[in-house]
């Protein structure tokens, strides 16, 4: 038990209100494997989650270098690329199947590993006890395993990247029959298998991790603490966690059955199929269509389980450095309930272009559109947010403000894709690409980045350098719209995304320089995230240190913990909510910030309800 | 410092929370199933779909599960109350019951082989195969728990002190719901995928 007592001393003093168990916890030291591996603190889980999350993030974001200098540079040897990769790029060439290889795993890897994995597990992990008031997770050991299924989905999916055969290449939507016939290509084979293996694990550690955010939220928020005094943080992870639960399944339906109809001569997804002029045996009927319908609908939900966790740091993180309450406080919870309910209706106009029924299709485009209300809504509160805010503009600030620039520029191209008739035209062009970059992928990023270096004290009980941050938004803002930008034209001229080589077509050729400029650029903005990296890990050890417990001056309740909290968060009793978190710049109060633990005072109304 | 401070430094399980979780989890594994049989809709109505007669078995191995819901329930009730032999009876009945309902199952897919129906055949057989196989697993989980609950349960008879701290103890009792409903949750969910089949099948 000595170990656990440095661990838990928080939650003891909470049974037992003496003074004479602090002098324990001094003389023992949890043993490292307990404090830093296989840890049930959701501090030190978030962190896991995190720091695995940045190298996937390196490795996604390195292929799409590579895969990008095949487009800058189409057939131009590297022999630095042959010395790396062997047979995957003879005579310093990219080989078309490993091209394609490249872009299935920089989709997967981003999506799930980093932007839902990396930026949920995070922030989820990190924020619910401490801005909820609770001592940890509702199961903390669930929580653990959590963590170490998706290191093994993790695990998994490297391991895919060093097989013969080489990993998956059939696109990160793993559509059938390319991807459930391993005659169809070479990634088909063993990297596909490891691929769903890999997915079924994470799906898994998803729908652990969301039952534990969602019971926590609802069953342990502490005393005052009504949902309408949640911070928009809480209610964004919330609700992405209630999309997690309820679409992820349908995601492992899906995949439960390709897995079948790979290894087990079943025919789901397979109709009659011609391989070298022989029909397969056993495959009678079965509908490719179908892998589709159930794909996209966890898909389209996915997309805001990566967006809305975003949308609630930045809405926290903009309020508290542009000192105002967050303008429409329940317009803001209210719109991501909407968004919530609206992304499972929606998942067919991933689909316009399958044959489907018109006035199916139609029903779809109305419903698409509808997004854009609470899309809207949003945007023009943290608009209202920052004006006349006094702003500090420091580098979570001039995230969050990027997050809203990439949001509006990305969420408007959503407008022309969600016509049905627009996105005939469209569709598997690098406007779609262009679209859900910076809309979903870039936003996102923006988001995580903001709640990194916002957190970053609370998490190591230090800064980050902030010159080197502000350096890190400026040159990636520009970098971002500098590639995604051009996107746009190319694709309204029709070039088709994930092809190898446009050499053949004379039509898409004469772009090779706009390609070029944006490989170029590319490479830049990933070499720039190398300074987010060093200066991530750099301030871990060498950061400035916090020398208050409220360095941002904020409301929250994870500013009233310790500098550096122990297992329990709060050394003595968990406090009390007495108001909701933005109470920023009140009038006729003596500073600009008013913790929600402070009191109502007599004749002072919340502003929460 | 004594056994109980020890038990407090653990981390522990917020148990009302998990009871709630437990609900949660009900209806991701709804969702999952509800993915399935809408596939199942989908695809039979995109034709190409072979008919068959659905055994008789599975309608008596409905029965076995409703009965061993029920069993199940006794179970709790006799715990809440302090009977802990009708407790350890009962729970020993749904033990056998569920292990029933499997070999049940297993006879099922065995008919089907029988009158032709193979897992590589026409998608009806197939999705007939797999979404019972998912359920089977379903079923085996809330077996493991029940196994496990049993055995403690035999064991604590043997010491009638430590029957009276599990009578007294309410995590336990929590424990004993979560169990009881997870297990009513995948008779029903049982119950409806027998319906949905049988009125496929007419």
């Amino acid at each position: 038990m000595n170990q656990q007592v440095d661990q838990d001393h928080a939650v003891q003093v909470d049974h037992h209100h003496d003074d004479h168990h602090d002098d324990h916890h001094e003389h023992h030291e949890q043993n490292f494997i307990e404090k830093y591996v296989f840890s049930q603190d959701h501090k030190t889980i978030a962190k896991q989650f995190l720091i695995t999350g940045i190298f996937w993030g390196v490795v996604g974001g390195l292929m799409s270098v590579l895969f990008r200098m095949q487009l800058g540079f189409p057939g131009e040897s590297f022999p630095i690329l042959e010395t790396v990769l062997g047979k995957w790029a003879p005579g310093g060439v990219i080989s078309p199947d490993f091209y394609l290889a490249l872009v299935t795993m920089h989709g997967t890897i981003l999506v799930f590993f980093v932007l839902t994995a990396g930026l949920s597990g995070t922030f989820a992990n990190l924020l619910i006890p401490l801005q909820v008031g609770a001592r940890d997770m509702a199961s903390p050991f669930l929580n653990m395993l959590s963590y170490w299924f998706f290191f093994l989905a993790g695990l998994i999916m490297l391991a895919s990247l060093f097989v013969e055969t080489g990993p998956a290449n059939g696109g990160w939507t793993a559509y059938p029959p390319l991807n459930a016939l391993p005659q169809a290509t070479i990634g088909s084979g063993l990297g596909m298998t490891l691929w769903l293996t890999s997915m079924a694990v994470f799906i898994i550690s998803t729908l652990l991790g969301g039952l534990n955010y969602v019971a926590t939220i609802l069953n342990m928020r502490t005393k005052g603490l009504t949902m309408t005094r949640l911070p928009l943080t809480i209610w964004a992870i919330f609700l992405t966690a209630i999309i997690g639960i309820l679409s992820f399944p349908v995601l492992l339906s899906a995949a439960l059955l390709l897995i079948f109809d790979r290894s087990l001569g079943t025919s789901f997804y397979l109709s009659e199929i011609y391989i070298a002029g022989e029909a397969l045996v056993n495959q009678t009927g079965g509908s490719a269509i179908l892998f589709q319908h159930l794909f996209w609908f966890l898909g389209h939900p996915e997309v805001y389980i990566i967006i809305l966790p975003a949308m609630g740091l930045v809405s926290e993180v903009m309020s508290v450095h542009a000192r105002k309450p967050i303008f429409g406080y329940m317009a803001m919870v209210g719109s991501i309930l909407a968004i919530a309910v609206l992304s499972f209706v929606v998942w067919a106009h991933h689909m316009f272009v399958t044959g489907m029924n018109p006035f199916i299709g139609s029903i779809f485009v109305v419903v698409t559109l509808i997004i854009a209300v609470p899309s809207a809504i949003k945007v023009f509160n943290w608009i209202t947010t920052l004006w006349r805010g006094n702003l500090r503009l420091n580098a979570p600030m001039l995230f969050s403000i990027g997050f809203v620039s990439l949001f509006i520029s990305g969420g408007l191209t959503g407008i022309f894709l969600g016509n049905s008739t627009i996105d005939i035209q469209l569709h598997d062009t690098y406007f779609v690409v262009a679209h859900f970059h910076i809309v979903m992928g870039i936003s996102a990023f923006f988001g995580m980045f903001a709640g990194v270096y916002h957190w970053f004290p609370k998490m190591f009980g230090r800064f980050m350098n902030n010159t080197l941050g502000n350096i890190h938004f400026f040159t990636t803002i520009i970098g971002a719209y500098l590639i995604f930008w051009p996107m746009h034209y190319i694709g309204m001229a029709g070039v088709p995304r994930r092809y190898y080589s446009y050499e053949a077509f004379e039509a898409f050729n004469k772009f090779g320089d706009i390609s070029l400029f944006v490989t170029t650029v590319a490479g830049i903005v990933f070499i720039v995230q190398m300074i987010f990296i060093i200066n991530f890990f750099y301030s871990i050890f060498y950061g400035k240190k916090v020398t208050e417990k409220n360095p941002w001056q904020a409301n929250t309740l994870e500013w009233t913990t310790p500098i550096n909290p122990g297992h329990g968060n709060w050394p003595g009793e968990i406090p009390e909510v007495h108001r909701w978190p933005y109470d920023y710049s009140k009038p006729g109060a003596a500073e600009d910030f008013i913790p929600q633990t402070v009191p109502l005072k007599a004749g002072e109304k919340d502003l929460g309800h | 410092m004594s056994a109980i401070t020890l038990e407090q430094h653990k981390p522990q399980a917020h148990l009302p929370a998990l009871k709630f979780a437990l609900w949660v989890a009900i209806a991701s594994m709804i969702m999952m199933f509800a993915a399935l049989t809408s596939a199942y809709i989908v695809k039979k109505a995109g034709g190409n779909w072979a008919d068959f007669r659905l055994p008789d078995i599975f309608a008596l191995n409905t029965l076995i599960v409703l009965l061993s819901s029920g069993t199940m329930h006794l179970a709790y009730l006799s715990f809440k109350r302090n009977h802990f032999r009708t407790f350890r009876i009962s729970l020993g009945v749904t033990l056998g019951l569920g292990l029933a309902f499997i070999i049940g199952q297993y006879q099922g897919w065995q008919s089907l082989a029988n009158i032709g129906v193979h897992l590589d055949g026409n998608p009806s057989g197939s999705f007939l195969y797999v979404i019972s196989g998912v359920h089977g697993l379903h079923i085996a989980g809330g077996l493991i728990a029940l196994l496990i609950t049993f055995v403690l349960s035999l064991i604590k008879s043997y010491k009638p002190i430590d029957e009276l701290m599990l009578e007294t103890n309410p995590d336990k009792n929590t424990k004993i719901q979560m169990l009881a409903t997870y297990w009513h949750f995948v008779d029903i969910l049982w119950v409806y995928l027998f319906l949905f089949f049988y009125f496929n099948h007419l």
